[in-house]
């Protein structure tokens, strides 16, 4: 390396100023995961030696059942919440840039939920659901439906989550979309509205095409937080009711912080990992396939 | 009333509305928190409460010690945020202003520890932290206590390096003209001086983009509190509100609710009057 090509002075500085940062992310990242890694292939509970088991716990994911429901549920969630997260935020940036007084105010109650904690938003949620006095059902009531069970109910729990899993991270991508929509110049649409084009026509053609990079970003970012969700579950429904609303990371927790199986719980979130990478994998490939 | 008046008329009402809806969890939880607990298992239930019953709050804040709890919140809280900015401040410039061996390489290594999902590193952060050499009990080799579990210091230090942090500043410093740092030099200033005294004021709105980002990260973080705060002592305020739910009958969620408003009025503070740099920080981390 030609070191006469830089200043000594500049290099010493230079690696004395992000020493922190990088002795920091060995130290605190890298260092764990490999780690990790390493765990996964051991039997471990903290209080005594590592034993190495090699790919044994790997072996017993593929027929644990529970963990199985977990990802099942995980995804289900992940790809369930997708379509209303983009098209309703999408909306949502659409009114917001329709030049109204007051933008602030709304952008501001628009984005409000993501500002909050998941405990706070999970601990309000869980009365509204609740099957008695929670606020869902009194208004049911009302328009004579019956009482639900909500996160009591397999069928419902789920779907229960994810309503409010939407609700909480609209303003995150509404802001997204808010800055790309702003960011397309309108010569673009004024000359497809000069060609006689519908607003309807417009938008598929010109505007969705634009914002392209924001939905691919919005679904990629989206995604991957949603396929780590872990709070609300313990904080609502703990995996239940009957592991309807136990998702991976929470399989995760369970193994390794209850249970003390620590190497497995690694495997567990390699596991996961593989499948998270695989899926942002394929986005790229799609998006490939789909640029404009 | 001209077509395009009965448009923005729609537009609006269609905007209070959904207003009005994304509202509503916030309101429920203003109503339940001044409720009384009879109020609350009442059936049916009203939407609002008959007065505004103020001791949820006091019997939350005293008797169930919520006000430690915020204390250890706030603190945690600010020393990560004032330590993430500086250390991400101070890596952010040579990356984006200075030449040295190996530069775009570690930068790429910055980048790639953005990819790792919190989950693999949840695990064995938590046994390096239980581990640490001559803390909580533990010898040299990090045998025998517990480490720095139980202390706030577990909360802080395994997160000081955002690596958001140091890619956002690093565009924002590059973006800077490389005749002011010529300039600089050739005055004689000091890599350090150039850093303090011109670019740190420079980048004045990304710090505090940074700055927000990190607190409200901080501020709401669960899970890895939830791990090694194992002692009420040093609860966050996410973590005790967590552990108050289960404890809690039906008569105290009033007081649930009231602990629940006041873990969300700071940031919603701050957010109130700075929503300009929350809204910042996003946008610019997805024009990435």
């Amino acid at each position: 390396m030609p070191y006469g090509r830089y200043r000594k002075d500049q290099v010493r500085i230079a690696y004395l100023f992000i020493a922190p940062a990088i002795i920091g992310l060995l130290i605190f990242t890298f260092l764990p995961v490999i780690s990790a890694l390493l765990m996964s292939f051991t039997e471990y509970n903290v209080l005594t030696s590592p034993k190495w088991i090699g790919l044994e716990n790997y072996k017993r994911l593929f027929s644990d059942r529970d963990f199985a429901q977990g990802l099942k549920n995980t995804l289900y969630y992940a790809l369930g919440t997708m379509p209303a997260k983009v098209f309703l935020s999408l909306f949502l940036a659409f009114l917001l840039n329709q030049n109204v007084k007051g933008l602030p105010v709304f952008r501001g109650l628009y984005y409000a939920p993501e500002v909050t904690s998941m405990v706070a938003v999970s601990i309000v949620w869980l009365y509204m659901y609740n099957p008695q006095v929670g606020l869902f059902n009194t208004i049911l009531r009302k328009f004579g439906i019956p009482n639900q069970a909500w996160l009591f109910n397999p069928k419902l729990a789920l779907p229960s989550l994810m309503l409010m899993g939407v609700w909480k991270n609209l303003g995150v991508n509404m802001i997204i979309y808010l800055a790309a929509l702003q960011g397309i110049p309108r010569m673009y649409i004024e000359a497809a509205e000069l060609d006689g084009a519908t607003g309807w026509q417009v938008f598929w053609k010109v505007t969705w095409p634009l914002l392209s990079p924001a939905t691919f970003f919005i679904i990629v970012t989206n995604l991957i937080g949603t396929i780590q969700v872990f709070d609300q579950i313990y904080v609502m429904t703990n995996g239940g009711p009957a592991n309807a609303t136990t998702t991976a990371v929470h399989q995760i927790y369970l193994r390794a912080f209850q249970q003390f199986h620590m190497g497995y719980a690694s495997a567990m979130a390699f596991c996961l990992s593989i499948i998270i990478f695989a899926l942002t994998a394929l986005n790229f490939k799609i998006r490939k396939a789909f640029d404009y | 009333m001209s077509r395009k008046t009965f448009a923005r008329i729609l537009l609006y009402a269609l905007m209070i509305a959904i207003a009005v809806i994304m509202a509503t969890p916030f309101v429920y939880m203003l109503s339940i928190a001044f409720k009384t607990p009879s109020e609350m298992i009442a059936y049916p239930p009203k939407f609002f409460p008959e007065g505004l019953y103020l001791d949820n709050f006091r019997q939350v804040w005293a008797k169930s010690n919520l006000s430690h709890y915020f204390l250890n919140t706030v603190i945690v809280s600010v020393v990560k945020t004032v330590l993430v900015v500086m250390v991400a401040a101070l890596a952010a410039y040579p990356f984006a202003k200075l030449e040295f061996p190996f530069r775009d390489a570690l930068f790429m290594l910055v980048l790639a520890t953005l990819m790792i999902p919190y989950q693999v590193t949840l695990i064995p952060l938590f046994v390096l932290v239980k581990k640490i050499p001559l803390t909580g009990g533990n010898n040299i080799f990090g045998v025998g206590g517990t480490g720095l579990l139980n202390t706030l210091w577990a909360l802080i230090i395994p997160g000081f390096v955002s690596p958001v942090g140091i890619f956002l500043l690093r565009q924002f410093i590059s973006t800077l003209p490389d005749e002011l740092f010529d300039a600089a030099r050739i005055d004689g200033c000091s890599e350090f001086v150039i850093f303090s005294k011109m670019v740190l004021p420079l980048i004045k709105p990304a710090l505090t983009a940074l700055s927000i980002m990190t607190f409200q990260g901080a501020w709401n973080d669960f899970v890895w509190p939830l791990l090694v705060t194992q002692r009420p002592s040093v609860w966050t305020l996410q973590v005790a509100l967590s552990q108050l739910q289960t404890q809690f009958s039906g008569s105290e969620w009033t007081q649930l609710m009231a602990g629940t408003v006041i873990s969300v009025i700071p940031l919603l503070t701050v957010f109130m009057f700075g929503q300009r740099y929350f809204v910042e920080g996003v946008a610019f981390t997805g024009i990435k």
